[in-house]
């Protein structure tokens, strides 16, 4: 859980963390405390893992992996686990979770996301996958995203 | 904007988690071999441009006792952008993506508690008469996100 002065810290630092030589001095001193007390707080919420990393969020598009695959397939339960835990360690594949399924609509329990420079790239490392899956995969699927709506990551509502 | 050589080892570095010192961009242009001011100029044009998206902490709603969710729907087209709109007005919608099936609209919630899950996902089906698939992971198998510049 977090308290007032982590929610503080979060909604100042959920802009982005500024590029300037000293960045946690100007967060603080916005916040109207010590730099050494928010670089302490903020190690104390990694530690807690409310903060995985501050790292920069790269967009792929603009890197020339323009195409993106959510590859999805439906896998025999007794196996989601080992198979999952391969599927993920492939060095192509960034995102990769065991979901539930929605039957009937979406029979599929296991999600890979999948980049590529074109949809050649991605379907050949979607084959892959499937090879690795074998006939532990009893339907699949592929959805290319064709237009970002929304990213903003993270927003928490102001509260009074 | 064209990346070059300079730039690519930038970003490939600044995926990985920034210290928490007083001038951290010091340290990792240190680190690259190169003057911090060029690491900050070239970093802010990269924002600027959109390469990098976002500079910041990443942060975990589940640790702060909240949850995600991914969810999706099955827009009629021709309601897509009236919809879209009710969507993306909810703080809750991290992401949205269209995609090339029958459920068109895939997006994530974040909310602050993990009923906020839930209500949320109500509050759209409500505001936009479409059924709304929640799929929470069950399990996780990686999280890289990274990707080689």
């Amino acid at each position: 859980m977090i308290d007032a002065r982590d929610r503080q810290i979060i909604e100042a630092l959920q802009g982005g963390l500024p590029l300037v030589p000293a960045p946690y001095a100007q967060v603080a001193e916005a916040l109207g405390m010590d730099e050494g007390a928010l670089l302490f707080q903020l190690a104390e919420l990694k530690s807690r893992g409310v903060i995985r990393r501050i790292a920069a969020a790269p967009n792929h598009y603009k890197l020339g992996m323009t195409s993106n695959g959510m590859t999805v397939w439906d896998v025999d339960d007794d196996h989601i686990t080992e198979l999952g835990t391969h599927i993920g360690a492939l060095p192509f594949v960034t995102h990769c979770y065991e979901r539930p399924r929605a039957l009937p609509d979406w029979p599929y329990n296991l999600f890979a996301m999948v980049h590529g420079a074109d949809r050649n790239e991605v379907e050949r490392k979607r084959a892959e996958i499937s090879a690795i899956l074998g006939d532990a995969c009893r339907a699949k699927d592929i959805l290319y995203s064709t237009r970002i709506l929304k990213k903003t990551g993270l927003r928490l509502k102001a509260k009074g | 904007m064209t990346l070059d050589a300079t730039d690519r080892k930038i970003l490939n570095r600044m995926q990985d988690d920034l210290p928490l010192v007083s001038n951290p961009y010091s340290a990792v242009a240190e680190e690259l071999g190169i003057p911090e001011s060029e690491l900050l100029n070239r970093m802010s044009c990269m924002k600027e441009d959109r390469v990098i998206t976002r500079f910041g902490p990443f942060f975990d709603a589940a640790a702060m006792g909240g949850a995600f969710c991914l969810c999706a729907m099955a827009v009629p087209p021709e309601n897509f952008e009236t919809v879209l709109t009710k969507v993306n007005a909810h703080a809750e919608v991290a992401h949205n993506y269209e995609r090339t099936h029958r459920l068109n609209m895939w997006f994530v919630l974040a909310t602050e508690t993990p009923e906020g899950i839930e209500a949320t996902a109500d509050a759209i089906e409500r505001e936009t008469g479409t059924r709304v698939l929640c799929f929470p992971k069950l399990q996780e198998f990686f999280i890289g996100f990274r990707v080689a510049a």
